[in-house]
């Protein structure tokens, strides 16, 4: 009750916080807990990892329950120190990855602590009905709310906090969008039907955020999302943002924090974009099956150079790794990958194969032209 | 004030900005103040040149050189500074490079290319009456000491180009992050030679041309080709960069780690 009390002082937020509650005045449905199927409680991990799945299942459908926090924190964003306000599910920019077959239930406990300064809730690209659930989920700092939905179709599919008008699209670029990926209950398949498998699993998140400037060009810091507010509102009607970043920073998969693979692993790369569009590109490799849509009951497409990835939606590449080294993953708009941040490294360890590449004569001066 | 550098680099280290400004504040802007210069005794170094090396058409670690500087070497003991290269702009000497504020007494000057740093090594030589000029690279491992970083990746795996490549992004990435926001001259203290913020976030250009050696199996110098569109530069790691590029954080490949500015200091010829 004292994030109520919180939320009626004077301050720029009262605005911001006092505009979602009409929708809470509205009775929620009680959830009957009336399916008699197996239940699975399964821990979160941040992103890029996902937590532990089975790729095809012999298990009956069941009902697999997920908790989430939303919090509202200060994170850098970039190597130069810029901060930005971000609201965040569970922590992670992306929020976490949660994995369910066709046919499961999954059900989420949406907790939003005390601490927090505004409501949110949470709207599945996956589930069907009330705006993917964003409606039954709206909750005010220090309440929380459990939603079940079925997993009628497979694919990844985008999950983001849309609270209403102007505050979905502030929410969304503050960082709060993650990934539910439904897989086909005998698993991924290539179009003539012949099973696929993946050794590893890195789900990137791609964000575009818009961090206001000083009258000097400099990024501004705030306090508080509330104060943040204002002024990012107006750089996000620009539609230009200042940072276009996987998994909340600039950087955030590079050097020690690179992602890794061996020569002959096949790695499943699950891509989003909840806000804008992305079209990711594997320098010196492929994407050997991709389902650029995201959606698991089309044919994947194969020998992909560039896929893209439309905004509101997650993408799904695999990719056999052939030769070791140090690969780039970013998106092909190459100023947004290099100038704005959205580039990721592999580190892939492993024996070169000449046969696929190799450096015939090393760089020398020009040779004259045989006649 | 010898005897407290040599005795106390930590405290003079310090020391030295502070008395800079203050001398810098006080001096009517016409007259040129003469950087602090730190003279190094004769003496050697033993390091691996710049430049891509190969034997037999594999990559290689440079061949170790022994360079000897019988008459030592005489250089600045901090970068040059914003309202040193301001001074050059306002002369006309050289291009106006971006600057956030105003020129900064106590900000060492990053942003500039290799051709910036060329231009006040000219302007500042002619109004010296004495001449200065950008390091070698020789020059730059001489007086950088022990904070000069050997760049030696494994050579186990020559028929495995990729091995040199994970190896050498593990080493550039084996430090912490470092803030790339420039600090004020001196932040980064003093090395053995007094020299203050070398291998700090700054890094610094040299008049050494990109070069290419190949050798035969025997070590025996087959090809040798020089650009000098591309300049070493050196600082936390050794890396190089096209003439005209001034920040280079965006410049380079898509991996592997870029300066994170850069920045210049010079050396003055005895003899002139």
């Amino acid at each position: 009750m004292t994030s109520l009390t919180n939320a009626f002082t004077i301050t720029r937020r009262t605005a911001i916080i006092g505009a979602a509650f009409p929708a809470l005045v509205a009775p929620m449905p009680t959830l009957a807990n009336d399916l008699a199927l197996e239940r699975e409680q399964v821990e979160l991990v941040a992103p890029p990892l996902v937590h532990p799945h089975e790729q095809a299942t012999k298990q009956k459908p069941k009902i697999v329950a997920f908790r989430m926090e939303t919090q509202e924190k200060e994170i850098v964003i970039d190597d130069e120190g810029t901060k930005l306000q971000a609201m965040t599910f569970n922590g992670s920019i992306p929020g976490p990855m949660m994995v369910v077959h066709e046919g499961d239930y999954l059900e989420l406990t949406l907790v939003n602590p005390a601490t927090n300064s505004t409501p949110h809730n949470i709207d599945f690209h996956a589930a069907t009905g009330a705006l993917g659930g964003g409606t039954l989920t709206l909750i005010n700092p220090g309440e929380q709310v459990v939603l079940r939905w079925k997993a009628t179709r497979p694919g990844v599919f985008v999950y983001h906090c849309a609270p209403g008008g102007l505050m979905t699209p502030w929410h969304v670029v503050s960082g709060m969008s993650g990934a539910v990926m439904v897989l086909p209950r005998d698993g991924l398949k290539e179009g003539n039907g012949k099973s696929l498998h993946y050794d590893r699993i890195y789900y990137i998140g791609e964000n575009d955020f818009y961090v206001p400037r000083d009258e000097k060009g400099k990024f501004k810091s705030y306090g508080s999302p509330g104060e943040a507010y204002a002024d990012t509102a107006e750089v996000m009607r620009t539609l230009t943002p200042t940072h276009v970043v996987f998994n909340g920073r600039a950087g955030a998969l590079t050097g020690k924090a690179a992602l890794t693979a061996n020569v002959g692993e096949t790695v499943l790369i699950v891509h989003s974009q909840a806000n804008r569009d992305s079209r990711p590109h594997l320098i010196g490799g492929h994407g050997d099956y991709v389902w650029e849509t995201g959606k698991f009951s089309n044919r994947p497409e194969t020998d992909l150079e560039t896929w893209f990835i439309r905004g509101g939606s997650a993408g799904a590449a695999l990719y056999t790794f052939r030769q070791p080294g140090i690969y780039a993953y970013l998106t092909h708009n190459l100023i947004e990958a290099v100038q704005l941040g959205a580039t990721a490294h592999f580190k892939v360890e492993g024996k070169w194969d000449d046969d696929l590449m190799m450096q015939v004569k090393s760089p020398g001066p020009i040779a004259a032209m045989s006649k | 004030m010898l005897f407290l550098k040599l005795k106390l680099p930590a405290a003079a280290a310090l020391a030295a900005p502070i008395a800079y400004s203050v001398a810098m504040l006080a001096a009517p802007s016409a007259k040129l103040i003469e950087p602090e210069m730190i003279a190094l005794q004769a003496g050697e170094v033993i390091y691996p040149p710049a430049g891509d090396f190969t034997r037999a058409g594999k990559s290689i670690n440079a061949p170790l050189k022994t360079v000897h500087f019988a008459r030592g070497l005489q250089i600045m003991k901090h970068q040059v500074t914003q309202a040193e290269y301001w001074k050059c702009v306002e002369d006309r000497g050289c291009p106006a490079a971006v600057l956030a504020g105003p020129a900064s007494v106590d900000q060492p000057m990053v942003g500039v290319s290799w051709r910036d740093a060329e231009a006040y090594a000219v302007w500042y030589s002619g109004k010296a009456g004495k001449r200065y000029r950008l390091p070698t690279d020789e020059e730059w491992a001489f007086a950088a000491g022990r904070r000069f970083r050997d760049e030696g990746w494994p050579e186990v795996y020559n028929s495995d180009p990729a091995q040199r490549w994970l190896a050498r992004y593990d080493s550039e990435f084996a430090d912490e992050p470092i803030d790339k926001t420039p600090r004020a001259v001196g932040s980064f203290g003093a090395n053995e030679n007094g020299l203050l913020d070398i291998a700090g976030n700054v890094w610094e250009w040299t008049d050494t041309c990109f070069i290419r050696i190949g050798m035969r199996d025997s070590g025996e110098e087959t090809v040798k080709t020089t650009n000098c569109g591309v300049r070493v530069v050196e600082g936390r790691h050794r890396t190089y960069v096209t003439d005209f590029i001034r920040d280079a954080r965006s410049g380079g490949c898509a991996v592997g780690k870029p300066p994170a500015n850069l920045g210049f200091r010079l050396v003055r010829d005895s003899g002139w």
